[in-house]
């Protein structure tokens, strides 16, 4: 996480404890390193051999081990080399060599010490004056045989595999595997396309056996469903019901599954991965705002994938979320600019919204903003509002929040909504307010962003009285269907902006794809719609546009956009 | 002649002798139980004062008991290494699982003599604060698992069991627990998850050593079947005394379970180091010799996972003069006392102290493939190159056994089990690597011949005699 450079002006901070340390050497070079580390619950533990070697920027091979899971120790392809200071029994004190360098006992096989015995890794702690040989030699040597076992009973299929390129497999035969295989014996078979659960499907013969997948879903998701039935080599992950692998986490095992073993009903074979454009974005199914990776080619998008942000996410996302895209490349998008059904130019509907809003007397005009919009469009709307003195709201969009990341706020906005002033505490409150003042002929004017009102509380009928409504939305609905200016808006993936988490977690949205037809981000046009209306200008670029916001939205005092980083900062909400 | 020592089988196999209570409390059964929760604290030089409980288990140390399942570890130092600042209860495990092939020790004490094993279980409990005990029996032993219960039942109604044993206040209960059939359910932290109601799985070390992190992450004893009947007697003879028996550091008596090639098979109490290989296989007291017309060949030492001892092997012993002074002397194979530290001076051990012998009829490429079809049934998957390299073995034996062998076999299999040994999560490990590379090492030649053979009869059109392996019955799909 990039912390905001704001310049302080509050009294410095206590410093922080000084970190405790503890001096080791990997691959001959002395560190000094903290004495513990988080585990994977965030609780500090024994700094492990594999953590030390990292603060030395040395990344040592590992499949069952993952930061976020507890710890297996099964793959044994993290097996290093090792020795530890020798100490004089009488004194207690470290064996010195003539030049004052502690003497090192290399760990040998007890029954036959002229062989170095390896310790994993990912599980053993380091001590004080340890050495760590992450490359040496015998290092070198286990990790290959330990390769070569798992490849032994592989079905070598990796031109028809979809981790390809991905595969942990794959890329650590490359950089520690040897040249060939002594194995001459007829391979394992094992079951192939199994359908573990609506979304996933495994293929045994590729399983590495690594367990990640059933760790995560037992110690993470909550959900013990996965396990392993048979024995020996004959081990086979299965699901307690098969076909029954269904909770709302499942898909986060394809990508902690560091080969082509499960695989997502839904990727499946339809894209080659070196192929996917990767952009950072965020989910907006509901209120936690996960940190995602869009993978598009050509314009289309085709996975969606948790990105890593401790502070929101951790590493995963919920399947709701992740399968929630194919709507963006759906047919029936709204690609034209209409006005009173007649497809005009953006600039003709926007100087023609501008102008009827000029005219349009004080408090006849409402507008309705949907949760789901950035932060930048709503102080948009906002500013537009106050200019017309106009009544504003959102609508709430609420569901049932689960134990690990789904919020009961399905809206990624709702924060968004109140710090700029487009709805209040409870948003929602002035819908019926708003409904009222059309019935009774108050309200003349209806300004609709992102929400198809007819399902909350304002009818086609009521919608039919108003004398301009003006809709921006995405896809078709009821009320854009009764749109005097239709603006057709894009999807969060097609332009940038930022989304207020439910915890306050600031965080921006990139642009992965364009937008189809004459769907244009709704910031670039409501600026234009804005200086028409109330003469403000200097927001034509999103970093402008959301500066000028922070500086006036007391929650984002002192934020720049340059400085919200990847994975965002917290506002006070 | 070298004579049996009969410590813990004394009364096994007396006529008339019976498993039940009233038999067990006729030849002084539960004596050591009376007189270990009577005995008064113990005032040590410098003041220190022990507690009864702190006293046995000094006395254990004392005794130089070393564990009879397989590892020989000092008894005592086990105990000493419990958490017992953590605040958690302490569990005891007695280990009943006796899988490792050629033993058979255990199941004669957990059939005929099961109070003896109580009684040890209730003292080493008493010792080290443990309020709730279990005994992991071997799923194929369904007879000593109602034998067990029955006995427990008896030894609660006599108020030897439950609550406020002999009117001490000490509460203990115990309970069976059976096994399902699996050889790793015997390695102690595979033993513990599956008595978790989990797949056996061993757990890696560090962090989860049964001392600190055990039972339900709770501390946890773990002690074999015999090594917890000797406490019984260490308490009855006093540490001192029992610390007589057997030789330095190899104290006490042994059961030794005698099997192969041998006229008399069968189990036998010796005091540990004063009984030689040879003496178990030729005294007319123990093996009775071997069959008539055969020589031997080998000898498999302390169960299967041991490493193979070739007949006419000579090995290098540290012996202590007279003079205090350390010397190398030379001992053949059949010298070799049948103890923990001569097996392992001999680059075997004795593990679970299951002698097996084999005479000049039998092939060791045959025999190598029986053991490595065992490691392969039995590998529970966990870790990689115990998962792979246990069937890659057997996969390997197995061709060589059926005319299908390379004379590169040889290299080959040692390359195999090379690759196993030190790098697993439990010694499974080395149970797999150890035959393997002892056997090839040591019967080279037959490995090579076998391999050339099979060469050459191919060469002349021969077809293998090829048959699925039994280990293939494993594979369900
Ligand atoms: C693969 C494997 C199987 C084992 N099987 C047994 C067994 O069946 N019975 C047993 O007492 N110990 C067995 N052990 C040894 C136990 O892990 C443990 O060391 C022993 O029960 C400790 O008891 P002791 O100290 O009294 O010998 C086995 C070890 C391994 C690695
Ligand atoms: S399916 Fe994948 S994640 Fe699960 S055990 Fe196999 S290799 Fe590991
Ligand atoms: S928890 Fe919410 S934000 Fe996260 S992936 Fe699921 S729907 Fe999206
Ligand atoms: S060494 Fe073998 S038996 Fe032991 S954990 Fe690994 S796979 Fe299982
Ligand atoms: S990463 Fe698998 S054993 Fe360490």
């Amino acid at each position: 996480m990039s912390a905001p450079a704001i310049p302080a002006p509050a009294p410095a901070a206590p410093a922080p404890p000084p970190v405790e340390t503890l001096t080791v050497k990997v691959n001959g070079k002395t560190l000094q390193v903290p004495k513990t580390h988080p585990d994977w619950q965030g609780r500090p533990q024994p700094t492990t051999m594999l953590q030390a070697a990292r603060c030395g920027g040395v990344d040592i091979p590992h499949y069952c081990y993952h930061d976020k899971l507890p710890i297996a120790g099964n793959c044994r392809m993290c097996l290093v080399e090792f020795g530890t200071p020798m100490m004089d029994p009488a004194t207690r004190k470290p064996i010195l060599n003539e030049d004052g360098t502690p003497k090192i006992a290399k760990s040998v096989l007890p029954y036959e010490p002229g062989t170095p015995r390896g310790a994993i890794s990912c599980a053993t702690p380091i001590s004080p004056g340890m050495e760590i040989y992450a490359d040496s030699p015998a290092t070198k040597q286990m990790r290959e045989s330990v390769l070569e076992s798992l490849l032994i009973n592989h079905p070598l299929d990796c031109t028809i595999c979809d981790q390809a390129g991905e595969c942990k497999l794959q890329e650590y035969s490359v950089d520690h595997g040897q040249a060939g295989s002594h194995f001459v014996e007829a391979k394992v078979h094992k079951p192939k396309a199994v359908d573990l659960g609506p979304r996933i499907v495994l293929d045994d013969e590729r399983c590495i056996l690594c367990t990640r997948c059933i760790r995560f879903t037992k110690d993470i998701a909550g959900d013990d469903a996965l396990g392993i039935v048979n024995r020996g080599s004959y081990n086979t992950i299965s699901a307690f019901q098969t076909g029954k692998f269904d909770n709302n986490y499942t898909l986060n095992t394809v990508d902690l599954c560091p080969v082509g073993a499960l695989t997502s009903k839904d990727f499946r074979f339809k894209m080659r991965v070196w192929f996917l454009k990767e952009t950072k974005s965020l989910c907006t199914g509901c209120g936690t705002g996960c940190n995602i990776t869009i993978g598009s080619r050509e314009g289309t998008i085709h996975r969606f994938e948790p990105r890593d942000n401790d502070a929101v996410n951790g590493p995963w996302m919920c399947d709701t979320g992740r399968l929630n895209y194919k709507w963006i490349g759906r047919p029936d998008r709204l690609t034209e600019v209409r006005v009173n059904g007649q497809k005009v130019t953006w600039a003709t509907a926007i100087k023609d919204i501008g102008s009827r809003l000029t005219r349009a007397s004080s408090g006849s005009v409402a507008l309705i903003a949907s949760a789901r919009q950035t932060t930048e469009e709503l102080f948009l709307l906002k500013s537009l509002a106050t200019r017309l003195g106009a009544v504003t709201d959102s609508v709430p969009r609420e569901g049932e929040a689960d134990h690990l990341l789904v919020n009961a706020d399905r809206n990624p906005n709702t924060n968004g909504t109140r710090l700029t002033g487009i709805a209040f505490t409870e948003a929602g409150m002035q819908l019926p307010l708003i409904a009222a003042g059309i019935e009774a002929g108050t309200i003349r004017t209806l300004i609709v962003f992102g929400e198809d009102v007819t399902k909350h509380g304002i009818a086609p009928e009521l919608l039919a009285k108003l004398e301009m409504l003006v809709v921006s939305d995405i896809l078709p609905n009821a009320t854009t269907a009764l749109a005097t200016h239709l603006l057709p808006g894009a999807s969060h993936a097609e332009k940038r902006g930022t989304f207020i988490s439910v915890k306050g977690r600031l965080q921006k949205l990139t642009k992965a794809i364009e937008s189809p037809g004459d769907a244009r981000a709704e910031w670039e046009f409501l600026h234009e719609l804005v200086h028409d209306v109330t003469g403000r200008n200097g927001f034509t670029s999103i970093e402008g546009l959301f500066n000028l916001m922070a500086r006036e939205t007391p929650a984002f005092a002192g934020l720049e956009w340059a400085n919200i980083g990847d994975k965002g900062v917290d506002v006070k909400i | 002649m070298a004579e049996q020592f009969k410590l813990i089988t004394k009364h096994l196999d007396e006529p008339g002798f019976s498993p039940d209570i009233e038999c067990y409390l006729q030849h002084g059964g539960y004596a050591a139980l009376r007189k270990a929760v009577a005995s008064p604290s113990r005032e040590l030089a410098d003041g220190k004062k022990l507690s009864p409980q702190e006293v046995l288990r000094e006395d254990v140390k004392a005794s130089g008991l070393r564990g009879r399942g397989g590892a020989g570890f000092s008894a005592g130092l086990k105990w000493s290494f419990v958490d017992r600042r953590s605040g958690k209860p302490i569990y005891l495990i007695c280990n009943a699982d006796e899988s490792e092939p050629g033993t058979f020790k255990d199941r004669q004490i957990l059939h005929r003599d099961p109070h003896q094993l109580i009684e040890g279980m209730i003292l080493s409990c008493w010792a080290n604060d443990v309020k709730l005990a279990y005994i992991y029996i071997r799923g194929e032993m369904p007879e000593g698992a109602r034998l067990l219960n029955v006995a427990l039942k008896e030894a609660r109604s006599k108020g030897f069991l439950g609550k406020n044993i002999l009117g001490t206040g000490y509460d203990l209960e115990i309970h069976v627990h059976r096994g399902a059939g699996a050889y790793i359910c015997g390695e102690e932290t595979g033993l513990i998850e599956s008595l978790e109601g989990k797949r056996a799985y061993p757990r890696i070390k560090p962090p989860y050593f049964p001392a600190i992190l055990g039972l339900y992450m709770c501390p946890t004893i773990v002690n074999n079947v015999e090594t917890l009947c000797h406490v019984t007697h260490i308490v009855n003879m006093g540490a001192a005394e029992y610390a007589k028996l057997g030789t330095p550091n190899n104290t006490g008596t042994r059961i030794v379970s005698l099997s192969g090639d041998i006229n008399r098979p069968g189990y036998y109490e010796i005091e540990v180091g004063k009984v030689t290989l040879g003496q178990l296989i030729h005294d007319s007291n123990f093996g009775g010799g071997l069959k008539p017309g055969r020589s031997l060949k080998a000898i498999i030492p302390g169960g299967s996972s041991s490493k193979v001892l070739k007949a006419g092997e000579v090995f290098k012993l540290n012996r202590k003069g007279p003079d205090g002074q350390m010397s190398k002397i030379d001992v053949p194979m059949l010298d070799l006392p049948y103890d923990f530290d001569s097996l392992q001076q001999a680059g075997t051990m004795s593990g679970s102290s299951a002698v097996i012998v084999l005479d000049d009829s039998r092939s060791m490429v045959k025999t190598l493939g029986n053991l490595s079809e065992f490691y392969a049934h039995e590998s529970c998957g966990q870790c990689t190159p115990c998962r792979e390299g246990a069937l890659w073995l057997a996969k390997a034996t197995h061709r060589l056994t059926h005319g299908e062998g390379r004379k590169e076999d040889t290299a080959y299999l040692a390359h195999i089990a090379q690759n196993i040994q030190g790098r697993t999560i439990c010694a499974f490990g080395e149970a797999a690597a150890w035959p393997v590379l002892s056997f090839v090492k040591k019967f080279k030649d037959e490995f090579d011949a076998q391999g050339a053979a099979d060469e050459a009869a191919r060469a002349k059109g021969a077809q293998p005699t090829h048959r699925p392996s039994p280990v293939g019955t494993l594979n369900p799909h």
